[in-house]
């Protein structure tokens, strides 16, 4: 099937988030989308996919306008989609999932099962069309959305950013499925950032920037030229680190262990240290426990055993107030939910976690004087792009939000920081400005923990990279490890040859 | 510490960008959960206490049979001192084995729980009837009664939150439904008209419930509360002015009994069941076919869907605002119809308030049955059964002061929700209204 957009305009009041795109896909050919978080690709999609409805514009197949009013029209025209946050009932069976919508045309709950079991073994998935998509791991729960997409015949595929969530063995493979369906004659639009992959399995790459379609490009152009395509100017993809010089302050974590609220091991028996002046890199696919091991060092889970100790302090089992007296800076992951109170100005933000005595607080009222200095400042340093220090923080777009918390986490005297996520849902510029502060942090010599699920920047920013799986740590490795590796290990192996290489950087 | 194997999954937050919800195989351990063992030791001590403390030597005559029934089963006497002494030993050996389990990170298994409730129902009636003569039939038919419009109450409040709307609103259905029911019938002379008419206004109170919640995107438990005052203000006004001008239109009569040849003559469930208004029939039809259904059919799968995950439902084509608008106005129809209960079986008229927030305690049902028609029938019948034990057992004139009777429904309901139930999981988006671009 042949997709062509025509000058689609889609508006969310003043912003134009889509201006006059078009675009052509035809049938047989993987057609990346590429472009930064926030470049409007996703909105795209979902007004080709009648999500949203398009102030401007129209949408062919095959040559004949269409409109589509719903996702029921959409995909009754043929056009399928692999959503970026999965589209599944986590209580419901894999067949049910697939029939829920067409439950008449699937032929109800059998004929729904038949259509698991059909696909899957066209593809080579191996997927129980009983079991609860809950229990599923997480790239398998992607090969069902892909099998929900092509239970209706889709002639047109849609994958919006899909490999977010996957191993590098696991994006190969779905690579290969993307191949396996071009070749069938299935029209394929890839939506990613990740220039790898587009370079791996793109026919034709079209770059999106602001909402506007800034070029097209050839798979054989190199990262760089792409990566300057879509940010619109040149950058530098390498963190610019020189050697870690290594301080006798140190984290020690030993045999720690943290329940949830039904008794999962969200971690389990994680041993570690770090020592000033290096970054420890955590790696992993996303919920293998990365994010309870951080708020567990900040007090915010309880150990169930093991324990936490920074510079000799005890830290185990200490009020989250007591951990960051102790001189712990922490960026959550989730900056709009944890990071931020976002109806708070920049200014009230800067000093959240200060409310206790000087230099914020005189007796029982703020010294608004002083705080003010301080943010105005912090804005400086930090490179806030705010209407002023009492604009309200959401106003504020994910980068400047970001170096708001930065600002404030790394804004005292510390022994330890830890950041999650730090780079997430970031434009370019700003993944290069947080890299570069979280360097001068370990250079200037407290120990660093940084979680993140993006292979290039644990490789980019790492001393030593740690790998958790289920729970529990893998194996700690040098930074220079293979990506291939990296990879294995994400799927809770340790590969042989790096057991030696593991046992050095451990010790 | 005992490990079960790795098959249980760990849901983990959901983040702005770039990454969906999260599913991971991990380890798993038995949680030592408290609540339970510490709930049955301190039944215990209570039954122990007032039932062997505060114990005679009288005896109580429980009796079984009704006229009608087949054969006639006989009266069973009770020694209060016997049973008490009996009974909760045996619930001390229960107590004392949920506490072992717990500590060895084990489960308490489920039917101890019934054993242990049985036990103390038996303890508690022995004792608080002493020396009196008690029908446990009339206990029975008295639970099932006044468990009617709770369940009806449940079944409105499962379909709408299962749809992803919350029903505080419950209480102002059942007594719109009791008010028209007894108006409609009574102009009328119709008391089918009655039955219908009490639907009919049950959903009226769910379209301003559904326009609001759903068109409007209004914070539901708000709207739920404003249409509750609204409807006791409503239907008090015409009560007080048009009912008790004209007597004439607040005279419905009452539903006939319509016993069920050979199955109401059984002794206790014969009369417990089957010797019912047609309303009763009707529950026991919506209660089968809403459990079937929800779990079977295409309504029921689109439903489920609605409350876990609207925008997943949108994503294939379901109209998430229309379905959800139909469902919540389904849910008001059958609480209306709980409603008719009141006037149309019971008392042939209307009184102001006379649903009393029963609306409430059948939402607590709701959430004490986890979200499933069927529990929650159960969790309707146990608050039934606690409301009926305080009247029974004031009509047997018990030496329990029925002042603290009346609370024993309130009570069961604290423990039921925060004792035994556990971890109770909602519909994951019931109460987010859905908000399209």
């Amino acid at each position: 099937m042949r997709l062509e957009l025509r000058g689609i305009t889609k508006r969310f009041g003043t912003f134009t988030a889509n201006d006059s795109i078009d675009l052509t896909v035809e049938a047989g050919e993987i057609h990346c989308l590429l472009g930064e978080n926030g470049a409007g690709k996703s909105t795209l999609m979902n007004v080709l996919y009648g999500l949203y409805r398009a102030e401007e514009g129209e949408i062919l197949l095959d040559g004949k306008t269409r409109h589509f009013a719903s996702p029921g029209d959409a995909m009754r025209s043929g056009i399928g989609m692999v959503h970026q946050h999965f589209m599944l009932i986590p209580v419901f069976t894999v067949a049910e999932n697939v029939l829920l919508g067409h439950e008449r045309r699937l032929g109800g709950i059998q004929g729904a099962r038949k259509k698991v079991k059909e696909l899957s073994e066209r593809f080579g998935f191996d997927i129980d069309p009983d079991a609860l998509v809950q229990d599923l791991a997480v790239g398998v729960q992607q090969r069902v959305e892909i099998i929900k997409a092509l239970s209706l015949d889709a002639g047109v595929l849609v994958f919006d950013e899909p490999t977010a969530v996957l191993t590098p063995q696991e994006t190969d493979e779905l690579m290969e499925v993307m191949r396996q369906l071009r070749d069938e004659g299935t029209a394929i639009v890839f939506i990613t950032h990740k220039l790898r992959e587009v370079r791996a399995v793109a026919d034709k790459i079209t770059v999106i920037r602001l909402g506007k379609i800034v070029g097209t490009a050839e798979s054989t152009a190199s990262s760089a030229e792409l990566a300057s395509l879509m940010v619109g100017r040149s950058v530098s993809l390498n963190v610019e680190k020189g050697d870690a010089e290594l301080t006798d302050n140190a984290l020690a974590v030993k045999n720690l262990t943290v329940l949830d609220k039904v008794g999962h091991k969200v971690v389990n028996d994680v041993s570690f240290s770090v020592r000033g002046g290096e970054v420890l890199c955590v790696a992993g696919v996303q919920g293998n426990g990365q994010t309870e091991l951080t708020e567990t060092l900040i007090g915010l889970l309880k150990a169930e055993n093991g324990t936490i100790s920074l510079n000799g302090t005890e830290l185990t089992g200490k009020s989250v107030r007591e951990v960051l007296d102790a001189g712990v800076g922490f960026v959550p992951e989730d900056r709009k939910v944890d990071g931020l109170v976002a109806e708070f100005t920049v200014a009230e933000n800067i000093m959240l976690d200060r409310y206790i005595g000087a230099p914020f607080v005189k007796g029982a009222t703020i010294d608004f004087a002083t705080r003010d200095e301080f943010a105005e400042q912090a804005k400086k340093d930090y490179d806030v792009r705010a209407q002023s220090i009492h604009s309200p923080a959401s106003s504020l777009s994910g980068g400047n939000q970001q170096k708001v918390v930065l600002a404030r986490e790394l804004g005292r005297e510390l022994d330890l920081f830890v950041a999650s996520q730090p780079t997430r849902g970031l434009d370019v510029g700003s993944i290069e400005f947080v890299h570069k502060q979280i360097i001068l942090t370990r250079d200037s010599g407290i120990p660093v923990i940084v979680v993140s699920t993006e292979l290039d920047e644990v490789v980019g920013l790492a001393d030593r990279i740690a790998v958790m799986y289920r729970g529990g740590i893998v194996g700690i490795v040098p930074a220079d490890t293979d990506r291939e590796d990296l990879g294995i290990m994400m799927a809770g192996e340790l590969p042989k040859h790096l057991q030696p290489a593991a046992e050095e950087v451990e010790a | 510490m005992t490990n079960t194997p790795a098959q249980n999954s760990a849901q983990l937050t959901e983040h702005e960008a770039g990454v969906p919800e999260q599913e991971v195989h991990l380890e798993r351990v038995q949680v030592r959960k408290w609540r339970p063992a510490v709930a049955l030791t301190s039944l215990t001590i209570v039954a122990f206490v007032l039932t062997v403390g505060f114990g005679n030597d009288e005896s109580t005559v429980f009796r079984f049979a009704r006229p009608n029934d087949f054969f006639l089963l006989p009266d069973l006497t009770l020694g209060v001192r016997v049973v008490g002494i009996v009974a909760t030993g045996i619930m001390a050996v229960i107590s004392a084995f949920a506490i072992m389990r717990t500590i060895q990170r084990q489960k308490v298994w489920g039917w101890l729980y019934i054993v242990f409730g049985a036990l103390f129902i038996i303890d508690f009636l022995t004792w608080a009837a002493a020396g009196k003569s008690f029908s446990f039939t009339d206990l029975m038919i008295a639970s099932v009664g006044l468990a009617v419009p709770l369940i009806f109450g449940a079944m409105g409040g499962v379909i709408s939150e299962r749809s992803g709307i919350v029903n505080i609103a419950i209480e102002a259905q059942l007594l719109s439904g009791a008010f028209s029911g007894a108006l409609v019938a009574s102009i009328t002379g119709s008391l089918t008209a009655g039955l219908i008419g009490a639907m009919a206004a049950g959903m009226l109170v769910s379209f301003v419930l559904a326009a609001f919640a759903v068109r409007y995107l209004v914070e539901q438990v708000i709207v739920g509360v404003v249409l509750n005052v609204l409807v006791v203000g409503l239907t008090g006004f015409f009560y007080s002015t048009v009912m008790s001008e004209n007597p004439e239109l607040n005279s419905s009569g009452r539903l006939p009994r319509l016993p069920i040849p050979g199955l109401s003559q059984i002794p206790i469930i014969g009369p417990t069941f089957f010797s019912q208004t047609i309303i009763v029939y009707l529950m026991y039809a919506a209660v089968i076919i809403i459990t079937i259904a929800m779990f079977n059919s295409t309504w029921g799968l689109r439903t489920r869907a609605l409350g876990e995950h609207p925008l997943a439902a949108d994503t294939v084509g379901i109209r998430v605002r229309r379905w959800r608008f139909w469902n919540v106005s389904l849910a008001g129809a059958i609480a209306g119809l709980g409603g008719a209960y009141f006037t149309l079986d019971q008392t042939g008229q209307f009184t102001k308030e006379m649903t009393g927030g029963l609306g409430y305690i059948a939402l607590a049902a709701v959430i004490f049955g986890k979200w499933h028609p069927l529990k929650a029938t159960f969790a309707a019948l146990l608050f039934g059964f606690a409301r009926a034990l305080e009247q029974t057992l004031s009509a047997a004139g018990s030496q329990v002061p029925s002042e603290l009777l009346l609370m024993l429904p309130y009570i069961i309901t604290i423990l039921a929700v925060t004792g035994f139930i556990g971890l109770s999981k909602a519909p994951a988006a019931s109460g987010k209204p859905y908000a399209k671009q």
